[in-house]
């Protein structure tokens, strides 16, 4: 008995050296705004180089975090690091860490409403009252004139928020600061607020759980998990008036303006951008690649995915109903490449 | 028999069969979730399941090959730091201590028993994840390992102590030495109380995910050696069961049965190790 | 007794005066020396654990001072802490699981120690052991695709038909919520309860229940009224026991509680407790006075949990002193 459990020991211990020898594992962690996306590309650059990135989708704020104590080789976050947070990051680590967009998407509200199985339409005042808790009920008239000859029933709104740091939060919370002076008095933007009502979700999944699961829920989450879980978003009233649908084209046309203005730390916000069918709840996701790598395999396969993910890796974007990036802000992208040393 | 009689008898036996019901209740809780379990989970259970590692969102298919292998080395790593500081640490207690320091070391042992799962957490973030400044199963081990001691060490105590004095005494007549005794006498008359002890500490910490959270981190792929992020069966079992993703859903039940499978039979192979050891002892 | 009552004399009778080197070439001397080591390393490791998670909460220590425990506000932005909603969602959710769990717990114990023959009593117990054994993440999952659903539907709108006048059973029911965890916890502490109390009432002295019988008492008035509180204590400290389980439960509780820092005196309402927002917050933390608000709760945490098992401790202690059988310490 004894003998057989030191040879087991003796078994799993060179298996493990033996696997030690393995390929290169990378690690990462952040938003789950781009999971799917990300997933999908970690995958396929898996498949055709072999190396292997770990990305745990746990939320923008756990990303800038982890990235920051150095726990992890890259971060990614839909809310870019403000400059505190760039500054601490400096102070930690002895040098500083880089933006680089992937994709654009677009955090859409979702809703799970008993006999309600179309299209309601929100404006920004609707949206705000109800995520402040003013507006309670589904035939409120805010959300009754937008939407005339649809049953809405007189039940209780059940708000459905993040209850991890998100930039999908970072999102939706700076669009509501542009759109609504209470909103940015009382609750303002950021991963993290003080929500005034509803029930919390763990990253964009759990969000959409919950709506699937809570009749008379609506809640905010990234365009491609609506649509892959099959549940009803409705449309946005932009700045130009127009209720806009979030699809690739809105989208694209959100962004069409900032790429002419990109800051050159690619660090922008679309929320609420002009155009008449812009869609106003619009977003870039940000992978954070650190300016110094201590190890050179890790820098180059980071740098090679990168290039890779924004020129050949925008094909498998709008299969999963995330928008391209600008060629402008591509170009921008792969000479902003050559800082990461 | 008046009326009073008559009613309190009636009481007594309504009663009583209240607390039969409570009794049955709480047993029927554990056949229903095995049967719950079973009945989603082992639709799940095929052989990719157990060889193919996790893909990307929204992709049918892929396993859980690297989680279960994740927590096996998990608890390889917590067995080895949790159970010699256990097993040697009662035979301080049981053959070597004065009382005070047995009260000292007792105390101490409960105590960590006592912290919650997520505190030592914390605890192992601080002092492996963040110096080291990476992720990995050294610190998913750590966590699990200190919850293991204080189960080790006390069961084992227990066990040594409960060793007839003759034994001791015989052994001495023969001549050997304290420490020949404890080796070749006195623990090999408590192993198998001491196995049980290890099976239960094993069992106990197979399950729990909150001190992985922030330790071991989790990862879609095999984690080489030790000291990357890894994943394993609790934490595949969270994730999966908050997605909205259906497939994931049903991975999540059955990896939650091949845990508490896993939990289960460890349990019961524990207890029939301990009743033979006992019926044995009898006779 | 601590030790075994046999000690063997080293061979040497000037034992004393040799030093430690010399000493240690006897095997025994190097045995107590290494098993030593290890028991120190048990103590080093709690003082360690209490020094830590002490030095990595001074931040909001010095910022808040006690005002920490009973501020309302839980706000990374402004950083402004304070921990009174989560003290209100555990303590609420461990209340509700131990008003479900002792009265069952209880039953079920009695059940087992006076009624049941030895030979139903024993495989029962057996299967209440491994109720216990089940993971936490399990129940989270069963809470999430049972409990949740089943109080929507069911248990809510029934309260509320029945006890809606409390306000404990007002206002809308998501099926997330401090019930949904006090019930999910509630399961899982209930073989705690059981198996203590089922072991503390089978060491009663059998002339008790015999005298009481004997002055004519009924079957279950000699139980509930003689045997139960002669093992008042024992039952007490299985309750703190379990209640220290319940106030700790991680996992289980962040996925059935909504998770949302509110204080309300309605049951249905959404909440959190202190281990489910450390496991929430803690990888995301950024800033110092956040993650170390976040370590002072877990610190708070221990406190709570310290002080119940300490208090268990001593009820058992007390079981057993008063010579009720063989209580165990």
């Amino acid at each position: 008995m004894k003998r057989f459990s030191v040879l087991a020991v003796l078994v799993v211990a060179l298996a493990g050296a033996v696997l030690a020898q393995g390929s290169l594992l990378i690690n990462g962690a952040g938003a789950t705004f781009p999971y799917p996306i990300y997933s999908k590309w970690f995958d396929q650059f898996h498949k055709s180089t072999g190396a292997q990135i770990n990305y745990q989708s746990v939320g923008s704020g756990a990303g800038i975090k982890q990235v920051t104590e150095g726990t992890v080789d890259f971060g990614a976050s839909d809310g870019p690091m403000n400059d505190d947070q760039l500054k601490a990051y400096r102070a930690k680590n002895g040098s500083g860490i880089l933006h680089f967009p992937t994709v654009l998407g677009a955090a859409v509200p979702t809703y799970n409403v008993p006999g309600v199985s179309t299209q309601l339409n929100f404006t920004p005042e609707t949206l705000a009252g109800i995520f402040l808790g003013r507006i309670s009920k589904w035939n409120d008239p805010a959300i009754a004139n937008a939407n005339k000859g649809v049953n809405l029933p007189a039940n209780d709104i059940v708000v459905i928020h993040r209850s991890d740091g998100s930039g999908t939060t970072y999102i939706w919370t700076d669009y509501l600061s542009k759109v609504s002076g209470d909103w940015k008095d009382k609750v303002g933007k950021g991963t993290s607020v003080n929500w005034p009502v509803g029930l919390g979700g763990k990253g964009n999944e759990g969000v959409t759980g919950l709506i699937k699961q809570t009749p008379n829920s609506i809640g905010y989450v990234e365009l491609i998990y609506a649509a892959q879980n099959k549940i009803t978003f409705g449309t946005v009233k932009n700045s130009a008036g127009t209720f806009v649908n979030a699809d690739l084209a809105s989208v694209s046309e959100a962004a069409a303006g900032a790429s002419k203005t990109m800051p050159a730390d690619f660090r922008v916000s679309i929320t609420n951008a002009p155009g008449k069918n812009a869609y106003p709840i619009s977003s870039f996701t940000w992978l954070l690649i650190p300016e110094k790598f201590k190890d050179a395999a890790k820098r180059d396969t980071m740098k090679n995915f990168v290039k890779w993910a924004i020129t050949d890796g925008q094909g498998d974007a709008e299969a999963l109903s995330y928008a391209k990036l600008p060629k402008e802000v591509v170009d921008m992208e792969l000479k902003a490449l050559s800082k990461v040393q | 028999m008046n009326a009073r009689l008559r009613w309190r008898k009636l009481v007594s036996a309504f009663m009583l069969t209240m607390t039969g019901v409570c009794a049955f209740v709480a047993v029927l809780v554990l056949f229903f979730i095995l049967g719950y379990l079973v009945f989603h989970g082992g639709r799940s259970i095929n052989w990719d399941f157990f060889t193919k590692l996790p893909t990307p969102v929204g992709e049918p298919g892929g396993g859980m090959a690297n989680a279960i292998i994740g927590s096996a080395k998990l608890l390889l790593l917590a067995s080895l730091f949790g159970v010699p500081v256990g097993f040697f640490g009662a035979i301080y207690l049981a053959e070597f201590s004065g009382s005070k320091t047995a009260f000292v070391v007792r105390y101490a042992a409960d105590l960590l028993n006592g912290v919650p799962s997520i505190v030592i957490g914390i605890f192992a973030y601080a002092m492996v994840v963040l110096p080291f400044k990476h992720f990995s199963a050294y610190a998913g081990g750590f966590a699990l390992g200190i919850m293991m001691i204080p189960i080790t060490l006390r069961s084992t105590e227990e066990f040594l102590l409960g060793v007839p004095n003759t034994l001791r005494e015989a052994a001495m007549a023969l001549g050997a030495s304290k420490w020949k005794t404890i080796a070749t006498v006195i623990v090999p008359a408590a192993y198998r109380g001491i196995l049980t002890a290890v099976l239960l500490a094993f069992a106990r910490v197979a399950g729990e995910t909150a001190p992985l959270l922030f330790t071991a981190f989790g990862n879609r792929y095999w984690s080489p050696g030790f000291n990357q992020p890894i994943e394993s069966l609790p934490h595949m079992v969270y994730i999966y069961a908050i997605s909205p993703y259906e497939d994931w859903q049903r991975q999540a039940w059955a990896a939650g049965l091949v845990l508490l499978g896993l939990i289960l039979i460890v349990n019961i192979v524990a207890r029939f190790i301990l009743a033979r050891g006992v019926s044995v002892q009898r006779s | 007794m601590a030790t075994s009552s046999i000690n063997v004399p080293s061979a040497s009778p000037v034992e004393d005066s040799r030093s430690f080197l010399s000493r240690l070439r006897n095997g025994d001397e190097i045995a107590r020396l290494v098993t030593f080591i290890f028991a120190a390393s048990i103590v080093l490791l709690t003082v360690l654990l209490v020094y830590v998670l002490w030095i990595a909460s001074s931040l909001p220590r010095q910022k808040f001072g006690l005002a920490f425990f009973v501020t309302r506000l839980w706000d990374p932005i402004a950083e402004q802490f304070g921990a009174l909603t989560f003290i209100y969602g555990t303590v609420v959710t461990s209340a509700v699981a131990l008003s479900i769990a002792v009265p069952l717990g209880i039953g079920a114990a009695i059940f087992l120690a006076e009624l049941a023959p030895q030979k139903v009593s024993d495989p029962l117990q057996f299967f209440i052991d491994l109720l216990a054994a089940v993971p936490s993440v399990i129940y989270g999952v069963l809470g999430v695709f049972i409990v949740i659903p089943l109080m929507r539907i069911w248990i809510a709108p029934t309260l509320k038909a029945t006890l809606g006048f409390l306000p404990l059973f007002q206002g809308p029911a998501y099926g997330v919520g401090f019930l949904t965890a006090g019930i999910v916890l509630a399961i899982m502490v209930i073989p705690y309860i059981i198996s203590v109390s089922r072991e503390v009432l089978l060491s009663v002295p059998r002339d008790q229940r015999e005298a009481a019988l004997a002055l004519g008492s009924t079957r279950w008035e000699s139980t509930w009224k003689v045997v139960v509180p002669f093992a008042r204590t024992g039952i007490m400290g299985s309750i703190f026991l379990a209640l220290a389980r319940a106030l700790g439960e991680t996992m289980a509780v962040t996925m059935v509680i909504g998770n949302t820092p509110s204080i309300s005196s309605s049951l249905f309402a959404p909440g959190y407790s202190i281990a489910a927002v450390i496991a929430n917050e803690f990888t995301e933390a950024t800033g110092d006075m956040y993650l170390q608000a976040l370590i002072q709760l877990g610190l708070v945490l221990f406190l709570l949990t310290f002080i119940l098992n300490g208090l268990a401790r001593l009820l058992m202690l007390l079981t057993a002193s008063r010579g009720s059988g063989t209580g165990r310490a």
